[in-house]
């Protein structure tokens, strides 16, 4: 035991002393590479390091090559701060990487903040993380943009001009959704014509839906969860409703299909990312992912690829390591051809990017059309 | 006299923190710290639950759950009440900054506890009923079910988390927490009452033959295991600076279990698993994916050390 204890400390020591010196330009990841969403953290590695791969081939960054620092924070939020407590402080890392779930994004973010190290997030949706300092950016929509790309799309698109909404009451995701697709609509000249609610775990909402039958919408917008969203698509066609459903990424399962049925066929919802997008940006990354992986790029990876790529684009432009360069240069990130849309950072560092717009076809989810902020 | 001494005693132990906190902010790698805060943090959970599991003989599998109780109600504290207490003290009594959040974590910590305790006290009297596995599976139930409730209050952010608690955790507060649940342990195992936990954990039916309260004992143990929990989870949460539920799965518990079964009976075994056990997983991050691998490895590793001693003694 004593041997053991020896062994483990002289070990100790060699392992937190080797920090090589060496003319590389580190960046730090931190992601959830075990735990409960283990998947997420995954698939984002996977498409950062297929990106800084791609620039390395290409010379790197400013002359040097880039090497990737991933640390696991196994899905908790206190091994978050200690990834990035490393990255930042040891490793010296000249921006990170993270995270994917917002949870651990919030227990990261400060200390970036703190240390005036650029931190870029692919997929943390809650508002509350860019707000935490001006060091912190993201290359996702937040959930009330989608919110806004529906109502364009049901007005501009569809031409619908009278919409019901249907809102999950305990969900601060739905309700927010609902706000700014009202809001929007309005806006655009559009009528909201009646508002029910549910709450998550219902199964039956024929009384609501025979409200809004009652009202004669041409469609119903439906920001849930795949769980309720088949369910309610079902009920709404036994009462006799034939207009097309509209929802957000909630929707995003194979299980709205499974559910649902023929009951959401010709329904459209939005979402970051479709892999059969003509756009030749999206089917060349799908083409070299596939190569390295063999496997098709989920959401997640899609997201770490633009925010490493993101990252990358900002440091050429600012010629510099310096975080407040880096940081100066993100905030002016302005149309970057990314593979989940043109990427630019607003003033509260998050995106303002196209999102796509899926259609449920013959029991599958088809790409339908990108729309634009 | 002695009372003298004894507060001469109280004032150096807080210098004595107070500039090592200062020493090693000025010279010790953040990153090093941090992982001697959360292995600190670590010693006073694993030593609270080793006067419930490993002397008072009573299997808890629900720590995590009290150490919830404590976290969320210190940063409740130090949110919603601590702004306004903070324009009390510097305005109307004129303390400087630094007493006016000595004595807002001071608080935080005590009320942390308190409540932790009094949800030990709740949930210890149906439950110690029990004994063994149904013992472990009853508070394993309940400390998913402190998870949950809190999971759906909404003041305290719900499933979207706690965030912007004030950062006030340093090698001070900490160095004072293990400290004091050492002494406090230490010598209750010691003592009179102590014998009594032993003598329960080694058998009960003696133990109230010989005239032991069992039930107030063990009710006893279990309160005070949930005050120290309720320490730990409180300053994890003003280290973190955000709390969210997940942190607090039954998950949580077991590796504080780990700890306590891998230190063996004594406290100083469960502290040293504990630093043990903390500095693992960091050390280990050389290993990038098979980190979590490694780690399962060398834990059985010492396990096995551990029985092979246990024979021989």
């Amino acid at each position: 035991m004593r041997k053991f204890l020896l062994v483990l400390a002289v070990g100790m020591g060699l392992v937190m002393g080797c920090g090589k010196k060496s003319d590389d330009v580190k960046i730090g990841v931190y992601a959830s590479l075990t735990g409960n969403t283990a998947t997420f953290g995954e698939s984002m590695r996977k498409g950062i390091e297929l990106a800084f791969e791609e620039i390395n081939a290409q010379g790197g960054l400013l002359g040097k090559k880039v090497r990737l620092i991933v640390e696991d924070d196994q899905s908790k939020p206190e091994e978050a701060k200690t990834a990035v407590v490393k990255l930042i402080k040891r490793d010296r890392v000249v921006a990170v990487l993270g995270e994917v779930a917002s949870s651990r994004s919030l227990a990261g973010a400060p200390e970036c903040q703190r240390s005036s190290v650029p931190m870029v997030t692919p997929a943390s949706t809650n508002p509350k993380v860019t707000e935490i300092g001006d060091y912190i950016f993201r290359v996702c929509f937040i959930d009330p943009f989608q919110g806004e790309v529906m109502a364009k799309f049901a007005y501009q698109t569809l031409g619908l001009r009278r919409v019901a909404v249907f809102t999950d009451v305990k969900n601060d995701y739905s309700v927010g959704l609902a706000n700014y697709f009202e809001k929007t609509f309005l806006e655009l000249g559009g009528k909201i014509i009646g508002e029910e609610s549910y709450s998550e775990g219902d199964i039956e909402f024929r009384a609501q839906l025979t409200t809004i039958k009652s009202q004669k919408p041409e469609a119903i917008f439906i920001p849930g969860y795949y769980t309720e969203v088949g369910l309610i698509a079902r009920q709404a066609r036994e009462l006799g409703f034939q207009g097309p459903l509209l929802g957000g990424d909630g929707w995003d399962s194979p299980k709205t299909v499974e559910i649902g049925g023929s009951a959401v066929e010709g329904c459209f919802f939005s979402n970051h990312y479709a892999s059969d997008d003509p756009a030749s940006v999206v089917q060349d990354f799908i083409r070299s992912f596939k190569e390295k992986y063999g496997e098709v790029p989920d959401a997640m990876a899609v997201l770490g690829y633009d925010a490493a790529r993101v990252l990358a684009d900002a440091i050429h432009r600012a010629s510099s390591f310096q975080g407040a360069k880096i940081r100066e240069a993100l905030a002016q990130t302005k149309g970057y051809e990314g593979v989940s849309g043109r990427v630019t950072i607003d003033q509260n560092r998050n995106a303002r990017k196209a999102a796509v717009v899926l259609k449920i076809e013959n029991g599958r989810v088809k790409f339908f059309k990108r729309v634009e902020p | 006299m002695k009372s003298i001494r004894q507060v001469l005693f109280c004032v150096a132990i807080l210098c004595f923190f107070f500039f090592l906190n200062h020493f090693l902010t000025l010279y010790l790698n953040p990153y090093y710290l941090q992982i001697l805060i959360y292995a600190g943090i670590n010693v006073i959970l694993a030593i609270s639950l080793n006067l419930v599991n490993a002397q008072t003989g009573q299997f808890s599998m629900g720590h995590a759950g009290f150490m919830a109780v404590g976290a969320y109600a210190s940063a409740f504290f130090t949110d919603r009440v601590g702004p306004l207490l903070h324009s009390f003290f510097t305005h109307v009594l004129a303390f400087p900054d630094f007493f006016s959040s000595f004595f807002i974590f001071g608080f935080a910590l005590v009320i942390a506890g308190c409540l932790s305790a009094g949800a030990g006290f709740i949930v210890g009297l149906p439950v110690l009923r029990l004994r063994g596995d149904y013992l472990a599976i009853a508070t394993l139930g309940f400390g998913e079910i402190i998870r949950v409730m809190i999971l759906n209050m909404d003041v305290v952010g719900g499933a979207r988390g706690f965030t912007d608690i004030p950062i006030y955790t340093n090698v001070f507060w900490l160095g004072l927490c293990v400290y004091g649940t050492w002494m406090v342990i230490g010598n209750l195992i010691h003592s009179t009452k102590g014998r009594a936990f032993l003598a329960i954990r080694e058998d009960e039916v003696a133990a109230e033959c010989m005239g032991i309260h069992t039930t107030k004992y063990k009710v006893g143990a279990f309160v005070i295991g949930a005050f120290f929990a309720g320490v730990g989870g409180a300053l994890l949460a003003h280290e973190v600076g955000y709390l969210h539920t997940n942190s607090f799965t039954f998950l949580r518990s077991i590796e504080i279990v780990v700890m306590v079964v891998l230190g063996g009976t004594s406290l100083v075994g469960s502290a040293l698993a504990a630093i043990v056990l903390t500095l693992l997983p960091e050390v280990l991050r050389f290993f990038s994916e098979y980190r979590m691998v490694v780690y399962s490895l060398v834990l059985i590793f010492l396990m096995l050390a551990r029985a092979k001693k246990w024979k021989s003694t």
